[in-house]
């Protein structure tokens, strides 16, 4: 009796995965954002649809949030204090991973499309994103070093939250635009979408945007990175050809 | 029209800095000092991160240098011998001036220590160009009455003496070294030439003539930010050349036009005005320094870029 219950128990699961299950496509305006010497920010356009496949499921609303994050890297933070009349830096907290750039758009405001527990498992909000594993015993108030990355970066506009933003059609199409500031650094961007409803994440996808720098922004940064004494002597012989022209053309001009 | 800086990777207007380059060049020209020191903190007042300013401005500086010897070469008013001895303490100089850097680059001082000695400088320089020009103004009509005497002071009574014919000299090498040093320091941290400190010390602690002191310091700038230039370029990789031709393009044009324009106006009033300049971007970084921030945290990256 007990197996045929569990049978049924499982079956019963099956079936209800298969009644509530959902898929979500997405596609992206650019896989690729080169960062040319007049890039001056981008927009890039994310939009999809959802395959619901039964209508008992949008009892609750649908809702859709749209993460798309640089990779992510350690950062140093710092806080002034008044020394001897003067503000200087003493306490310093290193956030062990913290992205460059992070924009989460979504249908309506996160707290209500996402329950924590979801937020915790797939790092969805700005406060999920950064990872602190600890500040010195010494540091007062090592919370308002993470706080004072995100506002840092949110006056930069590096770091956005635009509830609203995404457009939800009969709980099948959807669309938004995120603006990528000219403050860009490069790397291996992900675009995240997912598609929630009472608090849980239903569906997911995830999708790759390669920023990187091109053409001459590139040769010279790896130039300067990888071959510095050459860059540095390049550097020089611009200085020195542009110095003497200058004095060259302006000594023709002048007679 | 926005040119994003592939080194400094900020976005910025090239208008804006190619007048900046523009404006300073102008002033370098018609008062006949370098420019670093007005273009590092206006570098920092848009934005720049200081370390790819001060880098970056030692560069530059050796385009208007170069640009600035040709003339005196041919005229025939450079000291190459003193160049060469102000130029090994210079090299020390520099070499201490990075390390100084970098080592304050890690514990996250270093923004502090260059604002602290635009502050420090600024500040007396300006005050003392200030003083003097008012003085100037006033005695206008007995000018090159107190000419500065040759007199034997404790400068002749070091060892280690050389012969330097262009200026005339006979002294020892301990000084002029020791002011390559001061100078090699500062234009490692500052992002400056050091003319500034350069052409005063050269004539009232060296005693050279006033005719061979800017070629000469020129010379010697050359090849010390020549140096610090190399030096960031490898160790921090903070020479962002997109900046520098920027700059430099805006700074040679503007140095020309500077120099006919400062022959055409009372060298007194110039300096009132140049002091007067001086103390006000003293005064904007003193009071960034003292008055509370409204951003009291900061970041920086581990690990370069």
């Amino acid at each position: 009796m007990r197996t045929v219950c569990a049978y049924f128990l499982i079956t019963l699961f099956c079936f209800a995965r298969a009644v509530f299950s959902q898929e979500i496509v997405m596609g992206l305006s650019k896989n690729e954002i080169g960062i040319t010497a007049f890039f001056d920010g981008s927009e890039i356009l994310v939009f999809g649809a959802v395959k619901a496949t039964d209508e008992l499921s949008l009892n609750e609303p649908l809702g859709v949030v749209v993460a798309i994050a640089s990779p992510r890297r350690a950062v140093m933070v710092r806080r002034k204090e008044k020394k001897f009349g003067i503000w200087v830096n003493v306490d310093s907290v290193e956030i062990d991973l913290a992205p460059s750039f992070y924009a989460v758009a979504t249908t309506g405001p996160l707290s209500q499309l996402l329950d924590t527990v979801e937020d915790l498992r797939h790092s969805i909000s700005v406060e999920r994103m950064i990872r602190s594993v600890g500040a010195p015993m010494s540091v007062d108030d090592p919370v308002a070093f993470t706080k004072a990355i995100i506002r840092i970066r949110q006056d930069q506009g590096l770091y956005q939250t635009l509830p609203g933003a995404v457009t939800l059609q009969d709980n099948t199409l959807f669309s938004t635009s995120v603006t990528l500031p000219a403050n860009l650094v490069e790397g291996a961007y992900t675009a995240r979408i997912f598609l929630t409803q009472d608090g849980k994440v239903l569906a997911q996808q995830e999708t790759k945007i390669d920023v990187r720098k091109v053409g001459i922004e590139r040769w010279l940064y790896n130039l300067a990175h990888q071959r510095p004494a050459t860059y540095g002597l390049l550097s020089l012989a611009i200085a020195i050809f542009a110095g003497w022209s200058a004095a060259a053309v302006f000594r023709v001009i002048r007679t | 029209m926005y040119i994003y800086l592939p080194i400094a990777e900020v976005s910025v207007n090239a208008f804006l800095l190619l007048g900046l380059g523009g404006i300073v060049g102008v002033l370098s020209g018609m008062f006949g000092v370098g420019g670093g020191f007005l273009m590092t903190p206006l570098l920092f007042f848009i934005g720049i991160p200081p370390a790819v300013a001060v880098a970056t401005e030692a560069n530059q500086i050796v385009a208007s240098s170069f640009s600035g010897v040709l003339a005196h070469v041919k005229r025939r008013t450079v000291d190459f011998k003193m160049g060469g001895v102000l130029l090994i303490g210079g090299l020390i100089g520099a070499g201490m001036g990075v390390f100084i850097f970098n080592y304050l680059k890690g514990l996250g001082q270093v923004d502090l220590l260059v604002k602290l000695c635009y502050v420090v400088f600024l500040g007396i320089i300006g005050s003392l160009m200030f003083i003097e020009s008012l003085r100037a103004l006033s005695n206008v009509k007995r000018v090159g009455t107190s000419k500065p005497h040759h007199k034997r002071t404790w400068i002749h009574a070091l060892p280690i003496k050389m012969r330097f014919r262009v200026s005339g000299l006979y002294i020892s090498v301990i000084p002029p070294i020791s002011i390559g040093i001061l100078v090699g320091v500062l234009a490692a941290i500052m992002g400056v030439g050091g003319g500034f400190i350069m052409v005063p010390a050269m004539i009232y602690i060296l005693g050279m003539p006033t005719k061979v002191v800017v070629g000469t310091s020129l010379f010697q700038i050359i090849f010390v930010t020549a140096f610090t230039t190399m030096l960031h370029a490898t160790t921090n990789y903070t020479v962002d050349m997109v900046l520098a031709v920027l700059l430099l393009v805006g700074g040679v044009i503007g140095a020309q036009f500077g120099t006919v324009i400062g022959a055409k106006l009372k060298a007194e009033q110039l300096r009132i005005l140049l002091a007067t300049m001086v103390l006000l971007v003293c005064a904007k970084l003193a009071f960034d320094l003292i008055v509370e921030p409204s951003e009291i945290f900061n970041l920086s990256g581990i690990g370069g870029h």
